[in-house]
């Protein structure tokens, strides 16, 4: 613990790096994720889509017990296939868009349809187009437990990155497997406890912007 | 016999739900505890089994001081129905209602026996439920079963919240009819907590009336509606309790002679002079069998030659259970000055007026005035 | 239907490729060759004891912990113990097991450790609340009926819990197989040694050696589990109510 400290104290830029670089690529990743899975979310919610929707979410739940190693590996193999870049940040990314997007597209389902028919209903007798139904009604219902999926999704890739690290991709992942296979106990303890520190402040702040994003009437406190 | 001595209730967080209560109840009487919401009915009826600790006071069964009994073989003892009934969802309607049974240790056959046994006297088809699972039942049903299911062990004593609480009205009204009719051949101790007027006075024998913890009045039906103890009671009754009243009587009570009738093949002349000569200007209509037909009316006489041809067929009909209230109601809803009363055969067995009703409430109003 | 399609398509192509893998003379030309049919089966045997061992540890402590604190006399230790398996979930696995290096050292026992506080808290979750949102009405009547506190609990409380509290361990197991695959980083055995191989060498075929039958044994174990849950939980819980 001690080691660590000093090695923080000694080399405080090489734990900016690593976080930057963790932070970069989670955030293009989820901002990604989340593009995707509202829009995926969206699609397989309307109506006569049942079908669809039911082979996209057991699929969302089959992918989701997967190891990310596994999706690594086969990203790794696909993209030396087609000649792009087979480590590090790319391969990366997709994994972590790919398991993003997924509790993201549930929740997304899941609060579309949890909404009231008859609120629907009631817009539909106002007059209301589906595209103003989904924007002015829907959406902003399901808006709160949307963020759930999106908070859910951040904590999981947060974790995924870092064991990105371990196809070159950068981040706090570097200096726990620098350590592991150097034993190097400060270095250890430094990424593990970082990584740690830094997915239980985004998963709060994400709980703020949960609060945060929910409508005024449908806030508990 | 139940006695409730001085009983109250401190909760932890210092609210007096239940303040020096007393009072008994005999065996095999129906004691409604009414009073608003909050009051402390469900807390005074918890209190029997001892699923609330009492915090003073005591409560005695057949002389027995229950704080010195076994809790759980006390509660087995005692049926105990819920308005959110709580059936056990991983279990059969059957095992449900043999809960009990089983507890008590019955061998199996009994047990069964007892399971289809109840859900007959609840008027369900044990074959068609038995083997049901809560989550397949409509309220209703859940309810009935509820009720079955504290009957399972054969209590003396049953102990009932608000127990028809959630249904729908018409449900609910037919519930109360077919609970009267059980617990006129079980004659269990009943202690029945609700909050409604109507369902105080339809159901109980007496009425403990509560509020803010406290006992206001302890009477039957009728001396609550007219010898009301307070101005609180009188307001919680209502003004209408003139018509309330009508809930405690029934058409038995008051319709006795058997009525003039009419056949539907008689000629219209000689029933109008009938009418004329008793100085009445209806008469019930009756086929050979004495079925009940419909009704002819003095100015419909002249529209024909037979009964038959000017009568008008009327569906609407009372039976000698029905209380008054839902006879004036009909009378009302269907512009009629007499209703029919019928057997389950539907024979003739009466005719009940508007007059009858009015006699019968202003001989109930004086009663509770004297004494 | 259409998921058994997509379950068996999911694992053809998983087995699929840790076969053509396997028997592939290079893995890259004069350098580095595939690992032994030999090798893929003591690691799996590996991989799966484990994974067995660390969660039938995080089951025999998450359970009974999980319903321990729903009973009244423990409501003191519910906030702490469920909170702080609410706040661990959110830790990396990574870290966890990493963590471990510094506190027990190298070895199979660092690596069975992690997993099972990584594996403990879906489960101590789940028992939890399979236990805590049963309809308080049931319970009440239950006692109201004068069935003894143990009655209660082991007629009504434990079947109607069973299906989440299942489902707890259904999730932790799978969750387990993926994480075992890093233990190894910490001394643990199993695919994860062909992986980890894979990672230095940084050749993608051979981490999908032994990740892709990783890959294929959370699933497997994923489904089985399911079935299992399906067959525990009570006919009564799985009837849909035909009238309203
Ligand atoms: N467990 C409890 N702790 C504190 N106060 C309670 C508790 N249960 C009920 N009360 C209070 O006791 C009073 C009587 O409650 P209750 O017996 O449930 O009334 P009722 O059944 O007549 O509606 C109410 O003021 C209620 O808020
Ligand atoms: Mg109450």
């Amino acid at each position: 613990m001690l080691d660590a400290w000093q090695y923080l104290i000694a080399h405080p830029e090489k734990l900016a790096g690593w976080t930057l670089e963790h932070l970069w690529i989670i955030f293009v990743a989820i901002v990604i994720a989340v593009v995707l899975g509202v829009v995926i979310g969206v699609y397989i919610s309307g109506r006569g889509k049942e079908h669809v929707a039911d082979t996209i979410l057991y699929l969302a739940e089959v992918a989701m017990t997967i190891p990310s190693m596994a999706i690594f590996g086969l990203l790794m193999l696909l993209l030396s296939s087609v000649g792009l870049k087979a480590i590090g940040f790319l391969p990366a990314v997709i994994a972590l868009i790919i398991y993003g997007q997924l509790p993201i597209l549930r929740n997304t389902y899941t609060a579309l349809q949890g909404v009231d028919p008859a609120m629907i209903e009631a817009g539909r007798g106002m007059g209301m187009t589906e595209k103003q139904l989904l924007f002015k009604v829907r959406l902003p219902l399901a808006i709160s437990v949307i963020m759930a999926g999106v908070r859910n999704a951040i904590v999981l890739i947060i974790g995924i990155a870092a064991i990105a690290a371990m196809i070159g991709a950068g981040g706090l992942g570097v200096p726990i497997f620098r350590g592991l296979r150097n034993a190097r106990l400060d270095l250890i303890i430094l990424g593990g406890v970082s990584v740690s520190i830094l997915a239980l402040l985004v998963d709060n702040f994400m709980g703020w912007v949960e609060w945060w994003v929910t409508p005024r009437g449908l806030k508990e406190r | 016999m139940i006695k409730l001595d001085m009983v109250t209730k401190v909760y932890p967080d210092g609210t007096e739900a239940v303040k020096n209560v007393s009072f008994e109840i005999g065996q095999g009487e129906l004691c409604v505890l009414l009073g608003p919401s909050g009051c402390g009915k469900t807390t005074t009826m918890k209190m029997i089994n001892r699923l609330i600790p009492i915090t003073g006071g005591t409560i005695y069964i057949d002389g027995v001081d229950t704080a010195k009994m076994d809790e759980n073989a006390l509660r087995r003892d005692i049926g105990y129905a819920i308005q959110q009934i709580g059936l056990f969802p991983n279990m059969t309607v059957g095992r449900n209602i043999e809960t009990v049974p089983e507890l008590k240790g019955w061998p199996e056959n009994k047990r069964r026996q007892r399971g289809e046994e109840l859900l007959k006297l609840m008027g369900m088809d044990s074959g068609e439920f038995i083997g049901k699972y809560p989550r397949e039942l409509s309220g209703g049903q859940s309810q009935r079963v509820g009720v079955a299911r504290a009957l399972g062990g054969d209590p003396p004593i049953l102990l009932m919240d608000e127990p028809f609480g959630a249904i729908d009205p018409i449900t609910r009204v037919r519930l109360q009819d077919e609970f009267l009719k059980i617990q006129q051949t079980l004659k269990k101790t009943i202690i029945f907590v609700t909050h409604d007027i109507y369902e105080a006075i339809k159901l109980g024998d007496r009425i403990a009336l509560m509020k803010e913890g406290e006992l206001v009045q302890y009477d039957t039906p009728a001396d609550l509606l007219y010898n009301p103890k307070n101005e609180f009671v009188e307001n919680f009754v209502g003004a209408d309790r003139a018509l309330k009243g009508l809930q405690l009587i029934r058409v038995k009570d008051v319709v006795k002679a058997s009525p003039p009738t009419v056949k539907s093949g008689e000629k219209t002349e000689i029933v109008r002079e009938r009418m004329e000569r008793a100085g009445i200007n209806w008469l019930a209509v009756v086929n050979g069998d004495g079925n009940f037909l419909g009704g002819v009316g003095k100015a419909d006489l002249g529209k024909g030659d037979s009964v038959g041809d000017v009568m008008s067929p009327s569906a609407e009909t009372a039976t000698a259970n029905t209380v008054l209230n839902e006879v004036f109601s009909l009378m009302l809803s269907h512009g009629l000055d007499n209703l029919p009363i019928v057997d389950k055969d539907n024979r003739l067995q009466g005719v009940i007026s508007f007059d009858t009703i009015r006699k019968a409430l202003v001989e109930l109003t004086q009663r509770g005035k004297t004494g | 239907m259409r998921h058994y399609v997509i379950l068996i398509s999911l694992l053809v192509l998983l087995l699929g490729l840790t076969v053509w893998i396997t028997s592939l003379d290079w893995i890259k030309e004069g350098v580095y060759r595939p690992f032994a049919w030999g090798d893929i089966a003591n690691c799996t045997k590996a991989h799966l004891e484990m994974v067995v061992i660390a969660e039938l540890i995080a089951i025999a402590i998450g359970v009974p912990l999980g319903i321990l604190v729903t009973r009244p006399v423990f409501r003191k230790l519910t906030t702490p113990i469920i909170g702080g398996a609410n706040v661990g979930q959110s830790i990396p696995s990574l870290a966890v097991i990493a963590i471990m290096a510094p506190i027990l050292g190298f070895g199979l026992q660092s690596a069975i450790v992690a997993l099972v506080i990584y594996g403990l808290l879906p489960v101590l979750r789940n028992s939890y609340t399979g236990i805590s949102n049963i309809d308080p009405a049931i319970v009440e009547a239950a006692r109201g009926m004068g069935m003894s506190r143990r009655q209660i609990a082991r007629k009504i409380e434990l079947p109607l819990a069973l299906p989440v509290i299942m489902t707890g361990i259904r999730v932790s197991t799978v969750i387990t197989v993926g994480t075992a695959e890093l233990a190894v980083l910490v001394g643990g055995a199993g695919l994860g040694r062909i992986t980890l191989a894979g990672v230095y060498t940084m050749q993608p075929l051979t981490i999908l050696q032994g990740a892709a039958p990783t890959a294929a044994l959370a699933i497997i174990l994923g489904f089985i589990l399911a079935r299992v849950e399906g067959g525990m939980t009570s006919r009564g819980l799985k009837v849909k109510a035909e009238m309203a």
